[in-house]
């Protein structure tokens, strides 16, 4: 939108001034936003209930009094402090750990041009494409093998190489852009192989890699199945998963699920809300003028 | 899930040449023998992720590979080699052929719909409502789509289910309250339950389409659209004359990308439905899960999980083989 010019502007308005179409336009993108965010607004409004209230009257009522008695069921039976610790952890090593290993490879194939890189990176993007499926069993039994089964560090393992490989797959492409005579002149400097990765290349790719953070982090944050596989104990359990495990027990009210999720859900939506600019931006990252 | 590859179209959208060939590898160079001598020393860079990638995904990819040419109730049971065997009765599987039609229906509602729905929806905030009531609205309104994209699918799953529960879920209720006194039992009948999955899974997917089609339409020179305005085009004219055709390369990162997720799906299926009623929504990633955790059959469950590999990068090598060929089309 930065790129519309005045005129421009003036010309549409002029055109569309008076027009009943907008507000036809308006009134169906706005119902459309509205019908998307409709689950969430039902779920703040039914966290606050307490289960008496919501089996007399209902989920589409208003609360009849203000209640915290969902959250407290929820914290009662989840550790949650402990998963949102499992939860960060996980996620921020992934992110900060995948981007660098990206780097790292990336430099090899995108500058050095090892032998065969058209090849390596043809075969990242295929993993990048893998069902977890073929991979989860001898995950599985090769973390029991290491003891690193109910343990955050496999996730953390896996996940840093799954999006190391889609960063070098991206980063790689990015850096085959970085001018030649760049790079030359650093060398000319006297610079070595790693003065021209850490002092020339990373600054280029910043931008792009903040996004990979960002990305990576979300991503992590959000995987089911693997955690859901290898992180059986509830004291090594992410957010998410020790969510999908208490509601797998009948006898829990639908407002402590109500509750938990909300919970859940707070995290990213702070983080959507502080990165939105970043995430809006990835998809344009990667430009080096 | 499909978020997945937001990050990866980045490179397409900025303001590269528009005949380079897309998400793909990178262009192959002509040996440079000043650099070749200096190569060896590279290798160290590569060394880490090398490393991770045998143990993480080489390796237990092959096997998986050998585990599907045995039969192995998994743990401690013995493993027998049983060769084709259990690709054979895959290929007779009535439940497999199922899942993999269901698939269809996953791609409809993954790739099909919400691309059509993002481009019209990116269209309209991006040169309508952006214009009309300025660049915050459209911002709101993007931000609205994309958040189903960013919420766990634990927490999106546990919503749906509950929205649709067949006692005292919301549809029902509000259907109730309209007069029909005999709504469908969303998840649970068998007639119904693929379909309210689709519903759901194209509410998690919207949001990708639109943010990335609006990216892409920033990139559009504004020029194009006044020189067709002045020639009298109207909205539906620019905006297949122009919008379509400058956006196609992220159509295209969108299409591959929800593709390759619309054969993956897992967690929505085991959320909401469980594959059932009656195996109704059954899809093959769900399968593979079954008969690795609930059957104990390791063996049969690697020879899904292998399959489908396989069919995930067909898709992928079709879809890239199509790209690159309307891709010369268009430069000729």
């Amino acid at each position: 939108m930065s790129r519309t010019t005045g005129s421009r502007r003036a010309t549409a308005r002029r055109a569309l001034r008076g027009s009943p179409w907008r507000w036809v336009v308006l009134a169906a993108v706005g119902v459309g936003a509205l019908l998307t965010a409709a689950p969430f607004l039902l779920l703040v409004l039914n966290a606050f209930k307490s289960s008496s209230d919501y089996s007399q009257n209902g989920p589409l009522a208003w609360p009849t009094s203000f209640s915290l008695e969902a959250f407290e069921g929820y914290l009662a039976r989840v550790d949650f402090p402990l998963a949102l610790w499992n939860s960060v952890t996980i996620s921020v090593v992934v992110a900060f750990l995948g981007v660098t290993l990206g780097l790292l490879a990336a430099y090899a194939l995108g500058i050095g041009r090892v032998r065969g890189n058209t090849a390596v990176v043809a075969v990242l993007l295929l993993a990048t494409m893998l069902p977890h499926e073929a991979l989860i069993y001898p995950l599985f039994y090769g973390a029991q093998a290491l003891g690193l089964l109910n343990s955050v560090w496999s996730v953390v393992i896996v996940f840093v190489v799954l999006q190391g490989a889609f960063a070098t797959y991206l980063l790689s492409s990015v850096m085959s852009t970085v001018p030649r005579s760049l790079l030359e002149a650093a060398a000319l400097d006297g610079a070595n192989r790693r003065q021209v990765l850490w002092r020339v290349v990373a600054p280029i790719l910043l931008p792009t890699m903040s996004v990979l953070v960002v990305f990576f982090f979300i991503w992590t944050w959000n995987e089911f199945y693997i955690p859901l596989v290898l992180l059986a104990d509830p004291a090594s359990q992410t957010v998410p998963i020790a969510l999908s495990t208490l509601r797998g027990q009948h006898s829990i009210d639908i407002t402590v699920v109500n509750a938990g999720s909300l919970l859940s859900l707070i995290p990213t939506v702070i983080f959507f809300v502080l990165f939105q600019r970043t995430l809006s931006r990835g998809v344009t990252a990667g430009a080096i003028k | 899930m499909t978020i997945e590859t937001t990050a990866g179209s980045a490179r397409r959208s900025s303001g590269q040449p528009p005949d380079r060939p897309p998400a793909g590898r990178p262009p192959r160079r002509r040996a440079d023998p000043a650099k070749r001598r200096g190569q060896a020393g590279y290798w160290w860079y590569l060394a880490p992720l090398g490393v991770g990638f045998l143990a993480v995904v080489a390796l237990p990819f092959l096997m998986n590979l050998y585990i599907s040419l045995t039969s192995w109730r998994g743990g401690i049971a013995p493993v027998t080699w049983v060769g084709l065997d259990n690709y054979a009765r895959l290929l007779a599987d009535d439940e497999f052929w199922t899942s993999l039609y269901n698939s269809v229906y996953m791609i409809v509602a993954i790739v099909l719909v919400p691309t059509v729905l993002g481009v019209l929806i990116a269209a309209a905030l991006f040169d309508y409502i952006g214009k009309e009531f300025g660049g915050r609205a459209a911002a709101f309104l993007r931000a609205t789509y994309y958040l189903p994209q960013i919420v766990p699918i634990a927490v999106a799953g546990f919503i749906w289910a509950w929205v649709l529960d067949s006692r005292d879920g919301v549809f029902t209720l509000v259907l109730q309250q309209l007069g029909i006194h005999d709504p469908p039992d969303w998840l649970g009948d068998p007639a119904v339950a693929l379909y309210s999955v689709m519903l759901v899974l194209i509410w998690l997917q919207i949001g990708y389409p639109v943010v990335i089609f609006m990216a892409a339409l920033q990139r559009v020179d504004p020029e194009l659209y006044e020189a067709a305005e002045l020639d009298g085009a109207g909205w539906f004219r620019r905006f297949r004359a122009i919008t379509i055709p400058q956006i196609r390369p992220e159509v295209f990162v969108v299409v591959l990308t929800a593709t390759v997720a619309s054969l993956k799906v897992f967690a929505p299926i085991l959320i909401l439905t469980g594959g059932g009623p009656e195996g109704s929504t059954v899809v093959p990633s769900y399968y593979a899960y079954r008969n690795f955790f609930e059957l104990s059959r390791v063996g049969y469950g690697a020879t899904i999980a292998t399959v489908m590999s396989l069919v995930i990068f067909l898709a992928a090598m079709v879809l890239l083989a199509l790209q690159r060929r309307s891709d010369r089309k268009e430069n000729h």
